[in-house]
Protein backbone atom coordinates (compact mmCIF):
# COMPACT_ATOMS: atom_id res chain seq x y z
CA UNK A 1 0.00 0.00 0.00
CA UNK A 2 2.78 2.39 0.97
CA UNK A 3 4.65 1.47 -2.16
CA UNK A 4 1.51 2.02 -4.15
CA UNK A 5 1.08 5.62 -2.93
CA UNK A 6 4.71 6.31 -3.66
CA UNK A 7 4.38 4.92 -7.17
CA UNK A 8 1.23 6.91 -7.80
CA UNK A 9 3.14 10.04 -6.87
CA UNK A 10 5.95 9.01 -9.19
CA UNK A 11 3.42 8.48 -11.92
CA UNK A 12 1.91 11.90 -11.34
CA UNK A 13 5.34 13.45 -11.43
CA UNK A 14 6.14 11.85 -14.79
CA UNK A 15 2.64 12.82 -15.92
CA UNK A 16 3.04 16.49 -15.11
CA UNK A 17 6.42 16.61 -16.78
CA UNK A 18 4.89 15.07 -19.87
CA UNK A 19 2.14 17.65 -19.62
CA UNK A 20 4.63 20.54 -19.72
CA UNK A 21 6.06 19.02 -22.87
CA UNK A 22 2.85 18.05 -24.57
CA UNK A 23 0.93 21.27 -23.90
CA UNK A 24 3.26 23.17 -26.21
CA UNK A 25 3.42 20.43 -28.81
CA UNK A 26 -0.33 20.05 -29.01
CA UNK A 27 -0.88 23.82 -29.25
CA UNK A 28 1.64 24.10 -32.05
CA UNK A 29 -0.06 21.30 -33.92
CA UNK A 30 -3.53 22.64 -33.21
CA UNK A 31 -2.87 26.25 -34.09
CA UNK A 32 -0.25 25.99 -36.83
CA UNK A 33 -0.93 22.47 -38.09
CA UNK A 34 2.77 21.83 -37.76
CA UNK A 35 4.39 18.56 -36.75
CA UNK A 36 7.43 19.48 -34.75
CA UNK A 37 9.79 16.62 -34.01
CA UNK A 38 12.31 19.07 -32.58
CA UNK A 39 10.10 19.87 -29.58
CA UNK A 40 12.30 17.64 -27.41
CA UNK A 41 15.27 19.80 -28.30
CA UNK A 42 13.86 22.70 -26.30
CA UNK A 43 13.52 20.32 -23.36
CA UNK A 44 17.18 19.46 -23.78
CA UNK A 45 18.18 23.13 -24.10
CA UNK A 46 16.29 23.90 -20.89
CA UNK A 47 18.06 21.10 -19.04
CA UNK A 48 21.55 21.97 -20.31
CA UNK A 49 21.24 25.68 -19.64
CA UNK A 50 19.79 25.11 -16.17
CA UNK A 51 22.54 22.65 -15.24
CA UNK A 52 25.23 25.04 -16.48
CA UNK A 53 23.88 28.14 -14.78
CA UNK A 54 23.27 26.18 -11.59
CA UNK A 55 26.90 25.02 -11.56
CA UNK A 56 28.20 28.50 -12.19
CA UNK A 57 25.97 30.49 -9.89
CA UNK A 58 24.60 28.00 -7.40
CA UNK A 59 21.24 29.68 -7.72
CA UNK A 60 18.34 27.53 -8.77
CA UNK A 61 16.05 30.47 -9.37
CA UNK A 62 18.57 32.10 -11.70
CA UNK A 63 19.13 28.77 -13.46
CA UNK A 64 15.39 28.38 -13.94
CA UNK A 65 14.90 31.89 -15.31
CA UNK A 66 17.85 31.77 -17.69
CA UNK A 67 16.81 28.32 -18.93
CA UNK A 68 13.22 29.38 -19.54
CA UNK A 69 14.35 32.48 -21.39
CA UNK A 70 16.84 30.56 -23.52
CA UNK A 71 14.37 27.83 -24.42
CA UNK A 72 11.73 30.41 -25.33
CA UNK A 73 14.21 32.39 -27.38
CA UNK A 74 15.39 29.24 -29.20
CA UNK A 75 11.77 28.47 -29.99
CA UNK A 76 11.16 31.97 -31.28
CA UNK A 77 14.24 31.92 -33.51
CA UNK A 78 13.49 28.44 -34.86
CA UNK A 79 9.96 29.57 -35.73
CA UNK A 80 11.07 32.73 -37.48
CA UNK A 81 14.06 31.26 -39.30
CA UNK A 82 12.87 27.77 -40.23
CA UNK A 83 9.33 26.74 -39.41
CA UNK A 84 7.50 29.82 -40.67
CA UNK A 85 8.28 28.66 -44.18
CA UNK A 86 6.84 25.20 -43.61
CA UNK A 87 3.24 25.84 -42.51
CA UNK A 88 1.86 25.48 -45.98
CA UNK A 89 4.01 22.48 -46.77
CA UNK A 90 3.25 18.83 -46.48
CA UNK A 91 3.52 17.17 -43.07
CA UNK A 92 6.29 15.00 -44.47
CA UNK A 93 8.35 18.09 -45.30
CA UNK A 94 7.82 19.33 -41.77
CA UNK A 95 8.92 16.00 -40.33
CA UNK A 96 12.08 16.06 -42.44
CA UNK A 97 12.94 19.65 -41.57
CA UNK A 98 12.31 19.27 -37.86
CA UNK A 99 14.24 16.00 -37.82
CA UNK A 100 17.09 18.04 -39.24
CA UNK A 101 16.67 20.46 -36.35
CA UNK A 102 17.03 17.56 -33.89
CA UNK A 103 20.38 16.64 -35.42
CA UNK A 104 21.39 20.29 -35.36
CA UNK A 105 20.51 20.75 -31.69
CA UNK A 106 22.05 17.44 -30.59
CA UNK A 107 25.29 18.18 -32.39
CA UNK A 108 25.20 21.75 -31.10
CA UNK A 109 24.98 20.63 -27.48
CA UNK A 110 27.84 18.17 -28.08
CA UNK A 111 29.96 20.98 -29.48
CA UNK A 112 29.22 23.29 -26.57
CA UNK A 113 29.06 20.88 -23.64
CA UNK A 114 30.92 17.82 -24.88
CA UNK A 115 29.82 14.18 -24.81
CA UNK A 116 29.83 13.70 -21.07
CA UNK A 117 26.43 13.97 -19.47
CA UNK A 118 25.96 16.81 -16.99
CA UNK A 119 24.46 16.33 -13.58
CA UNK A 120 22.51 18.92 -11.74
CA UNK A 121 22.20 19.09 -7.99
CA UNK A 122 18.76 19.33 -6.52
CA UNK A 123 18.63 22.81 -4.97
CA UNK A 124 19.34 22.59 -1.27
CA UNK A 125 16.03 24.03 -0.24
CA UNK A 126 14.20 21.27 -2.09
CA UNK A 127 16.63 18.45 -1.49
CA UNK A 128 15.17 16.81 1.61
CA UNK A 129 12.20 14.56 1.88
CA UNK A 130 8.95 14.86 3.75
CA UNK A 131 6.71 12.24 5.23
CA UNK A 132 3.60 12.39 3.11
CA UNK A 133 2.00 9.76 5.31
CA UNK A 134 3.47 8.39 8.49
CA UNK A 135 6.33 6.16 7.45
CA UNK A 136 6.45 7.23 3.81
CA UNK A 137 9.17 9.73 3.11
CA UNK A 138 9.02 11.28 -0.33
CA UNK A 139 11.54 13.64 -1.97
CA UNK A 140 10.44 17.27 -1.75
CA UNK A 141 11.76 18.00 -5.21
CA UNK A 142 9.43 15.47 -6.80
CA UNK A 143 6.49 16.95 -4.96
CA UNK A 144 7.53 20.37 -6.25
CA UNK A 145 7.46 19.05 -9.80
CA UNK A 146 3.89 17.91 -9.25
CA UNK A 147 2.94 21.27 -7.74
CA UNK A 148 4.53 23.21 -10.58
CA UNK A 149 2.83 21.03 -13.15
CA UNK A 150 -0.50 21.75 -11.48
CA UNK A 151 0.25 25.47 -11.34
CA UNK A 152 1.18 25.56 -15.03
CA UNK A 153 -1.96 23.66 -15.91
CA UNK A 154 -4.08 26.22 -14.06
CA UNK A 155 -2.11 29.10 -15.55
CA UNK A 156 -2.56 27.75 -19.07
CA UNK A 157 -6.26 27.25 -18.44
CA UNK A 158 -6.62 30.89 -17.40
CA UNK A 159 -4.49 32.11 -20.30
CA UNK A 160 -6.39 30.15 -22.90
CA UNK A 161 -9.89 30.69 -21.61
CA UNK A 162 -9.80 34.17 -20.16
CA UNK A 163 -7.39 36.37 -22.06
CA UNK A 164 -7.30 38.05 -25.44
CA UNK A 165 -4.31 35.99 -26.46
CA UNK A 166 -6.08 32.83 -25.37
CA UNK A 167 -9.15 33.77 -27.36
CA UNK A 168 -6.97 34.10 -30.43
CA UNK A 169 -5.23 30.81 -29.73
CA UNK A 170 -8.58 29.02 -29.42
CA UNK A 171 -9.85 30.70 -32.55
CA UNK A 172 -6.65 29.88 -34.39
CA UNK A 173 -6.86 26.25 -33.40
CA UNK A 174 -10.40 26.06 -34.72
CA UNK A 175 -9.96 28.01 -37.97
CA UNK A 176 -6.68 29.47 -39.13
CA UNK A 177 -7.77 31.24 -42.27
CA UNK A 178 -10.68 32.93 -40.55
CA UNK A 179 -8.64 34.64 -37.83
CA UNK A 180 -6.21 35.95 -40.42
CA UNK A 181 -9.16 37.22 -42.44
CA UNK A 182 -10.43 39.00 -39.36
CA UNK A 183 -7.16 40.89 -39.17
CA UNK A 184 -5.29 39.00 -36.46
CA UNK A 185 -1.58 39.11 -37.18
CA UNK A 186 -1.05 35.38 -37.37
CA UNK A 187 2.70 35.60 -37.91
CA UNK A 188 3.04 37.22 -34.51
CA UNK A 189 0.52 34.84 -32.97
CA UNK A 190 2.37 31.80 -34.36
CA UNK A 191 5.73 33.04 -33.09
CA UNK A 192 4.26 33.68 -29.68
CA UNK A 193 2.54 30.29 -29.42
CA UNK A 194 5.65 28.52 -30.59
CA UNK A 195 7.89 30.38 -28.15
CA UNK A 196 5.43 29.61 -25.36
CA UNK A 197 5.49 25.92 -26.26
CA UNK A 198 9.30 25.91 -26.33
CA UNK A 199 9.40 27.69 -22.98
CA UNK A 200 7.15 25.04 -21.41
CA UNK A 201 9.32 22.29 -22.89
CA UNK A 202 12.35 24.07 -21.44
CA UNK A 203 10.56 24.17 -18.09
CA UNK A 204 10.13 20.42 -18.23
CA UNK A 205 13.83 20.16 -19.04
CA UNK A 206 14.78 22.18 -15.95
CA UNK A 207 12.56 20.02 -13.78
CA UNK A 208 14.04 16.87 -15.27
CA UNK A 209 17.67 17.95 -15.02
CA UNK A 210 18.21 16.91 -11.39
CA UNK A 211 16.27 13.67 -11.88
CA UNK A 212 17.73 12.34 -15.14
CA UNK A 213 21.14 12.73 -16.74
CA UNK A 214 21.45 15.81 -18.90
CA UNK A 215 22.80 14.54 -22.19
CA UNK A 216 22.64 15.08 -25.88
CA UNK A 217 19.64 13.28 -27.34
CA UNK A 218 17.69 13.27 -24.08
CA UNK A 219 14.81 14.98 -25.88
CA UNK A 220 14.05 12.13 -28.23
CA UNK A 221 13.19 9.39 -25.77
CA UNK A 222 10.69 11.62 -24.02
CA UNK A 223 9.38 13.01 -27.30
CA UNK A 224 7.90 9.63 -28.18
CA UNK A 225 5.97 9.59 -24.92
CA UNK A 226 4.90 13.15 -25.61
CA UNK A 227 3.47 12.20 -28.98
CA UNK A 228 1.63 9.29 -27.37
CA UNK A 229 0.18 11.80 -24.89
CA UNK A 230 -1.13 14.23 -27.49
CA UNK A 231 -2.57 11.46 -29.62
CA UNK A 232 -4.40 10.05 -26.60
CA UNK A 233 -5.55 13.47 -25.46
CA UNK A 234 -6.72 14.65 -28.85
CA UNK A 235 -4.39 16.69 -31.00
CA UNK A 236 -4.75 20.40 -30.32
CA UNK A 237 -6.43 20.09 -26.94
CA UNK A 238 -4.58 21.29 -23.86
CA UNK A 239 -7.17 19.68 -21.63
CA UNK A 240 -6.56 16.43 -23.48
CA UNK A 241 -2.83 16.86 -23.05
CA UNK A 242 -3.27 17.16 -19.29
CA UNK A 243 -5.43 14.07 -18.98
CA UNK A 244 -3.35 12.12 -21.49
CA UNK A 245 -0.12 13.02 -19.73
CA UNK A 246 -1.41 11.92 -16.34
CA UNK A 247 -2.77 8.67 -17.80
CA UNK A 248 0.49 7.88 -19.56
CA UNK A 249 2.54 8.82 -16.51
CA UNK A 250 0.48 6.63 -14.21
CA UNK A 251 0.11 3.65 -16.55
CA UNK A 252 3.81 3.64 -17.36
CA UNK A 253 5.00 3.98 -13.77
CA UNK A 254 2.48 1.65 -12.16
CA UNK A 255 2.90 -0.92 -14.91
CA UNK A 256 6.64 -1.05 -14.39
CA UNK A 257 6.27 -1.22 -10.62
CA UNK A 258 3.51 -3.76 -10.19
CA UNK A 259 3.18 -5.91 -13.31
CA UNK A 260 6.03 -8.26 -12.32
CA UNK A 261 4.43 -9.10 -8.97
CA UNK A 262 1.01 -9.32 -10.48
CA UNK A 263 2.14 -11.74 -13.17
CA UNK A 264 4.07 -13.86 -10.71
CA UNK A 265 0.80 -14.75 -9.07
CA UNK A 266 -0.34 -16.43 -12.28
CA UNK A 267 2.78 -17.68 -14.01
CA UNK A 268 5.62 -19.27 -12.20
CA UNK A 269 8.48 -19.09 -14.65
CA UNK A 270 9.54 -16.18 -16.79
CA UNK A 271 7.04 -13.81 -15.22
CA UNK A 272 9.67 -11.12 -14.80
CA UNK A 273 10.76 -10.93 -18.38
CA UNK A 274 7.20 -11.05 -19.67
CA UNK A 275 6.23 -8.33 -17.23
CA UNK A 276 9.14 -6.18 -18.33
CA UNK A 277 8.15 -6.31 -21.95
CA UNK A 278 4.46 -5.92 -21.13
CA UNK A 279 5.02 -2.87 -18.99
CA UNK A 280 7.05 -1.12 -21.65
CA UNK A 281 4.18 -1.82 -24.01
CA UNK A 282 1.67 -0.50 -21.50
CA UNK A 283 1.25 3.02 -22.81
CA UNK A 284 0.97 1.84 -26.40
CA UNK A 285 -1.72 -0.63 -25.39
CA UNK A 286 -3.44 2.24 -23.61
CA UNK A 287 -3.20 4.34 -26.75
CA UNK A 288 -4.54 1.53 -28.93
CA UNK A 289 -7.52 0.93 -26.62
CA UNK A 290 -8.37 4.63 -26.39
CA UNK A 291 -8.08 5.15 -30.14
CA UNK A 292 -10.26 2.12 -30.76
CA UNK A 293 -13.10 3.84 -28.89
CA UNK A 294 -12.22 7.45 -29.57
CA UNK A 295 -10.30 7.61 -32.83
CA UNK A 296 -9.60 11.34 -32.47
CA UNK A 297 -8.45 11.17 -28.87
CA UNK A 298 -10.20 11.93 -25.60
CA UNK A 299 -10.88 15.59 -26.37
CA UNK A 300 -10.88 16.05 -30.13
CA UNK A 301 -10.20 19.72 -30.78
CA UNK B 1 -18.58 59.70 -60.57
CA UNK B 2 -17.05 56.31 -60.17
CA UNK B 3 -14.38 55.76 -57.62
CA UNK B 4 -12.53 52.45 -57.80
CA UNK B 5 -11.80 50.93 -54.39
CA UNK B 6 -10.18 47.68 -55.36
CA UNK B 7 -8.77 46.70 -58.70
CA UNK B 8 -6.42 44.18 -60.22
CA UNK B 9 -4.03 44.41 -63.11
CA UNK B 10 -3.36 41.30 -65.18
CA UNK B 11 -3.66 39.00 -62.22
CA UNK B 12 -2.44 35.48 -63.02
CA UNK B 13 -2.16 32.36 -60.94
CA UNK B 14 -0.55 29.14 -62.10
CA UNK B 15 -0.62 25.88 -60.21
CA UNK B 16 2.19 23.66 -61.37
CA UNK B 17 2.00 24.99 -64.89
CA UNK B 18 -1.79 25.00 -65.02
CA UNK B 19 -3.31 28.44 -65.28
CA UNK B 20 -6.04 29.00 -62.69
CA UNK B 21 -6.35 32.66 -63.58
CA UNK B 22 -5.14 34.54 -66.62
CA UNK B 23 -4.92 38.31 -66.81
CA UNK B 24 -7.81 39.05 -64.53
CA UNK B 25 -8.63 42.75 -64.61
CA UNK B 26 -11.35 43.49 -62.15
CA UNK B 27 -12.59 46.82 -60.85
CA UNK B 28 -14.70 47.15 -57.75
CA UNK B 29 -16.42 50.52 -57.67
CA UNK B 30 -17.14 52.20 -54.38
CA UNK B 31 -20.54 51.25 -53.03
CA UNK B 32 -21.44 48.71 -55.67
CA UNK B 33 -22.38 45.09 -55.33
CA UNK B 34 -20.33 43.38 -57.97
CA UNK B 35 -21.08 39.74 -58.64
CA UNK B 36 -18.40 37.43 -59.94
CA UNK B 37 -19.97 34.41 -61.59
CA UNK B 38 -18.73 31.52 -63.63
CA UNK B 39 -18.92 27.75 -63.87
CA UNK B 40 -17.26 25.56 -61.24
CA UNK B 41 -13.51 25.63 -61.51
CA UNK B 42 -13.50 28.94 -63.37
CA UNK B 43 -11.15 30.44 -60.81
CA UNK B 44 -13.57 32.48 -58.69
CA UNK B 45 -12.23 31.28 -55.38
CA UNK B 46 -8.69 31.77 -56.63
CA UNK B 47 -9.55 35.34 -57.52
CA UNK B 48 -11.01 36.01 -54.06
CA UNK B 49 -7.99 34.44 -52.40
CA UNK B 50 -5.69 36.69 -54.40
CA UNK B 51 -7.73 39.77 -53.54
CA UNK B 52 -7.78 38.94 -49.84
CA UNK B 53 -4.12 37.98 -49.75
CA UNK B 54 -4.26 34.25 -49.03
CA UNK B 55 -2.71 33.46 -52.38
CA UNK B 56 0.01 35.54 -53.87
CA UNK B 57 -0.42 35.91 -57.62
CA UNK B 58 2.08 34.38 -60.03
CA UNK B 59 2.10 37.75 -61.75
CA UNK B 60 0.04 40.90 -61.81
CA UNK B 61 -0.97 43.26 -59.05
CA UNK B 62 -3.77 44.17 -56.66
CA UNK B 63 -4.54 47.78 -55.73
CA UNK B 64 -6.59 49.04 -52.83
CA UNK B 65 -7.60 52.70 -52.98
CA UNK B 66 -4.89 53.20 -55.56
CA UNK B 67 -2.09 51.76 -53.42
CA UNK B 68 -0.52 48.44 -54.32
CA UNK B 69 -1.21 45.68 -51.79
CA UNK B 70 -0.04 42.68 -53.83
CA UNK B 71 2.55 41.64 -51.25
CA UNK B 72 0.55 42.41 -48.13
CA UNK B 73 -0.48 39.39 -46.03
CA UNK B 74 -4.12 38.63 -45.27
CA UNK B 75 -4.22 40.22 -41.82
CA UNK B 76 -2.68 43.48 -43.06
CA UNK B 77 -5.28 43.75 -45.79
CA UNK B 78 -7.99 42.92 -43.29
CA UNK B 79 -6.94 45.73 -40.98
CA UNK B 80 -6.71 48.08 -43.97
CA UNK B 81 -10.35 47.38 -44.73
CA UNK B 82 -10.60 44.35 -47.01
CA UNK B 83 -12.77 41.78 -45.30
CA UNK B 84 -13.80 38.39 -46.58
CA UNK B 85 -16.10 35.49 -45.82
CA UNK B 86 -15.52 31.88 -46.75
CA UNK B 87 -17.33 29.33 -48.84
CA UNK B 88 -17.42 26.99 -45.86
CA UNK B 89 -19.00 28.84 -42.96
CA UNK B 90 -16.14 29.95 -40.78
CA UNK B 91 -17.30 30.83 -37.34
CA UNK B 92 -15.59 29.51 -34.25
CA UNK B 93 -17.90 26.70 -33.18
CA UNK B 94 -16.47 26.23 -29.70
CA UNK B 95 -16.91 29.87 -28.76
CA UNK B 96 -20.14 31.67 -27.94
CA UNK B 97 -21.76 34.04 -30.41
CA UNK B 98 -20.66 36.97 -28.28
CA UNK B 99 -17.09 35.69 -28.07
CA UNK B 100 -16.99 35.28 -31.83
CA UNK B 101 -18.05 38.87 -32.27
CA UNK B 102 -15.72 40.18 -29.56
CA UNK B 103 -12.84 38.40 -31.26
CA UNK B 104 -13.72 40.01 -34.56
CA UNK B 105 -13.92 43.43 -32.92
CA UNK B 106 -10.65 43.16 -31.05
CA UNK B 107 -8.78 41.63 -33.97
CA UNK B 108 -8.74 45.07 -35.52
CA UNK B 109 -7.26 46.69 -32.48
CA UNK B 110 -3.91 45.09 -33.22
CA UNK B 111 -1.59 42.99 -31.10
CA UNK B 112 -0.06 45.95 -29.32
CA UNK B 113 -3.08 45.83 -27.04
CA UNK B 114 -2.60 44.12 -23.72
CA UNK B 115 -3.05 40.63 -25.02
CA UNK B 116 -3.04 39.15 -21.56
CA UNK B 117 -5.91 41.38 -20.50
CA UNK B 118 -8.98 39.50 -19.35
CA UNK B 119 -11.62 39.49 -22.04
CA UNK B 120 -14.79 39.39 -20.02
CA UNK B 121 -13.91 42.51 -18.08
CA UNK B 122 -13.66 44.71 -21.11
CA UNK B 123 -16.98 46.49 -21.14
CA UNK B 124 -16.45 48.42 -24.33
CA UNK B 125 -15.52 45.30 -26.24
CA UNK B 126 -18.57 43.49 -24.92
CA UNK B 127 -20.79 46.41 -25.76
CA UNK B 128 -19.58 46.53 -29.35
CA UNK B 129 -20.10 42.80 -29.64
CA UNK B 130 -23.66 43.10 -28.27
CA UNK B 131 -24.46 45.89 -30.70
CA UNK B 132 -23.33 43.73 -33.59
CA UNK B 133 -25.39 40.84 -32.30
CA UNK B 134 -28.59 42.84 -32.19
CA UNK B 135 -27.85 44.50 -35.51
CA UNK B 136 -27.76 41.09 -37.14
CA UNK B 137 -30.69 39.57 -35.30
CA UNK B 138 -28.59 37.37 -33.06
CA UNK B 139 -29.38 38.96 -29.70
CA UNK B 140 -31.31 35.97 -28.36
CA UNK B 141 -28.40 33.68 -29.20
CA UNK B 142 -25.56 35.71 -27.67
CA UNK B 143 -24.69 33.13 -25.03
CA UNK B 144 -25.07 30.12 -27.30
CA UNK B 145 -22.07 28.33 -28.71
CA UNK B 146 -21.74 29.26 -32.35
CA UNK B 147 -21.67 25.57 -33.20
CA UNK B 148 -25.26 25.25 -31.92
CA UNK B 149 -26.66 27.82 -34.37
CA UNK B 150 -28.68 26.86 -37.42
CA UNK B 151 -26.78 27.13 -40.65
CA UNK B 152 -28.45 30.34 -41.77
CA UNK B 153 -27.77 31.94 -38.40
CA UNK B 154 -24.13 30.95 -38.66
CA UNK B 155 -24.00 32.75 -41.96
CA UNK B 156 -25.51 35.81 -40.32
CA UNK B 157 -22.93 35.61 -37.56
CA UNK B 158 -20.17 35.29 -40.12
CA UNK B 159 -21.35 38.37 -41.98
CA UNK B 160 -21.53 40.25 -38.68
CA UNK B 161 -17.94 39.21 -37.91
CA UNK B 162 -16.79 40.28 -41.35
CA UNK B 163 -18.29 43.69 -40.73
CA UNK B 164 -16.98 44.09 -37.18
CA UNK B 165 -13.86 45.96 -38.24
CA UNK B 166 -15.79 48.45 -40.38
CA UNK B 167 -14.23 47.36 -43.64
CA UNK B 168 -14.58 49.22 -46.94
CA UNK B 169 -14.57 46.12 -49.08
CA UNK B 170 -16.38 42.84 -48.55
CA UNK B 171 -15.35 39.76 -50.47
CA UNK B 172 -18.10 37.20 -50.09
CA UNK B 173 -17.36 33.68 -51.30
CA UNK B 174 -20.69 31.93 -52.02
CA UNK B 175 -22.57 33.16 -48.95
CA UNK B 176 -25.76 31.39 -50.09
CA UNK B 177 -24.12 27.97 -50.32
CA UNK B 178 -26.08 25.34 -48.43
CA UNK B 179 -28.56 27.52 -46.54
CA UNK B 180 -31.72 26.60 -48.45
CA UNK B 181 -34.18 28.84 -50.29
CA UNK B 182 -35.64 30.48 -47.17
CA UNK B 183 -32.25 31.30 -45.75
CA UNK B 184 -30.95 32.65 -49.00
CA UNK B 185 -33.92 35.00 -49.26
CA UNK B 186 -33.15 36.34 -45.80
CA UNK B 187 -29.49 36.69 -46.54
CA UNK B 188 -30.24 38.44 -49.82
CA UNK B 189 -32.26 41.00 -47.88
CA UNK B 190 -29.49 41.39 -45.37
CA UNK B 191 -26.90 41.98 -48.10
CA UNK B 192 -29.25 44.33 -49.91
CA UNK B 193 -29.37 46.38 -46.72
CA UNK B 194 -25.59 46.77 -46.87
CA UNK B 195 -25.74 48.27 -50.35
CA UNK B 196 -23.95 51.58 -50.62
CA UNK B 197 -22.24 51.30 -47.24
CA UNK B 198 -19.70 48.79 -48.40
CA UNK B 199 -18.23 47.82 -51.72
CA UNK B 200 -19.08 44.17 -52.15
CA UNK B 201 -17.61 41.54 -54.43
CA UNK B 202 -20.01 38.63 -54.41
CA UNK B 203 -19.07 35.22 -55.73
CA UNK B 204 -22.30 33.28 -56.01
CA UNK B 205 -23.92 30.36 -57.79
CA UNK B 206 -27.45 31.26 -56.76
CA UNK B 207 -28.57 33.21 -59.83
CA UNK B 208 -31.71 34.58 -58.16
CA UNK B 209 -29.54 36.20 -55.54
CA UNK B 210 -27.07 37.45 -58.12
CA UNK B 211 -29.72 39.05 -60.30
CA UNK B 212 -31.46 40.53 -57.27
CA UNK B 213 -28.35 42.03 -55.78
CA UNK B 214 -25.74 42.83 -58.38
CA UNK B 215 -25.18 46.29 -59.74
CA UNK B 216 -22.65 44.83 -62.10
CA UNK B 217 -21.60 41.32 -62.99
CA UNK B 218 -18.30 39.93 -64.20
CA UNK B 219 -18.20 36.51 -65.80
CA UNK B 220 -15.16 34.34 -65.26
CA UNK B 221 -14.64 31.33 -67.52
CA UNK B 222 -11.50 29.20 -67.54
CA UNK B 223 -9.67 31.82 -65.50
CA UNK B 224 -10.49 34.71 -67.81
CA UNK B 225 -13.06 37.43 -67.48
CA UNK B 226 -15.12 37.25 -70.64
CA UNK B 227 -17.58 40.04 -69.85
CA UNK B 228 -18.39 42.73 -67.31
CA UNK B 229 -21.58 44.74 -67.28
CA UNK B 230 -24.98 45.39 -65.77
CA UNK B 231 -27.41 42.55 -65.18
CA UNK B 232 -29.17 43.15 -68.48
CA UNK B 233 -25.98 43.48 -70.43
CA UNK B 234 -24.75 40.17 -69.07
CA UNK B 235 -28.09 38.47 -69.64
CA UNK B 236 -28.02 39.48 -73.28
CA UNK B 237 -24.36 38.84 -73.86
CA UNK B 238 -23.98 36.05 -76.36
CA UNK B 239 -20.58 34.95 -75.22
CA UNK B 240 -21.87 34.59 -71.69
CA UNK B 241 -24.96 32.69 -72.76
CA UNK B 242 -22.81 30.27 -74.67
CA UNK B 243 -20.13 29.82 -72.09
CA UNK B 244 -22.10 29.85 -68.94
CA UNK B 245 -25.82 30.37 -68.75
CA UNK B 246 -26.30 27.82 -71.50
CA UNK B 247 -25.27 25.02 -69.25
CA UNK B 248 -25.74 26.49 -65.85
CA UNK B 249 -25.63 24.06 -63.00
CA UNK B 250 -27.77 25.62 -60.37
Amino acid sequence: MLLFIEQVLNGLQLGFMLFLLSAGLTLVFGVMNLINLAHGSFYMVGAYVAATVMQASDSFVLALLVALFTAGLCGFLVEVIVLRHLYKRDHLDQVLATFGLILFFNEGTRMIWGRQPLFMQVPELLSGSVEILPGIPYPVYRLVIIAIGLAVAIGLYLLINHTRLGMRIRAGASNRSMIAALGVNIRWLYSLVFALGALLAGFAGVMAAPVFAVESGMGESILILTFVVIVIGGIGSVKGALLGALLVGLVDTLGRAFLPDLLQMFISSGANSIAASLSSMGIYLLMAVILAFKPRGLFPA
Amino acid sequence: MTEVVLHTENLCKNYAGLAANTNVNLQLIKGEIHALIGPNGAGKSTAIAQLSGELSPSSGSVYFNGAEVTDKPVFDRATMGISRSFQVTSVFDEMTVLENLALAVQAHQGHSYFFWAAINKNRKLNQQACELASQFGLEQHQKLLAGALAHGEKRQLEVAMTLAGNPQVLLLDEPMAGIGPGGSKELTQLLDGLRGRYSILLVEHDMDAVFALADRISVLVYGEIIATGTVDEIRNNEKVQQAYLGHSEN
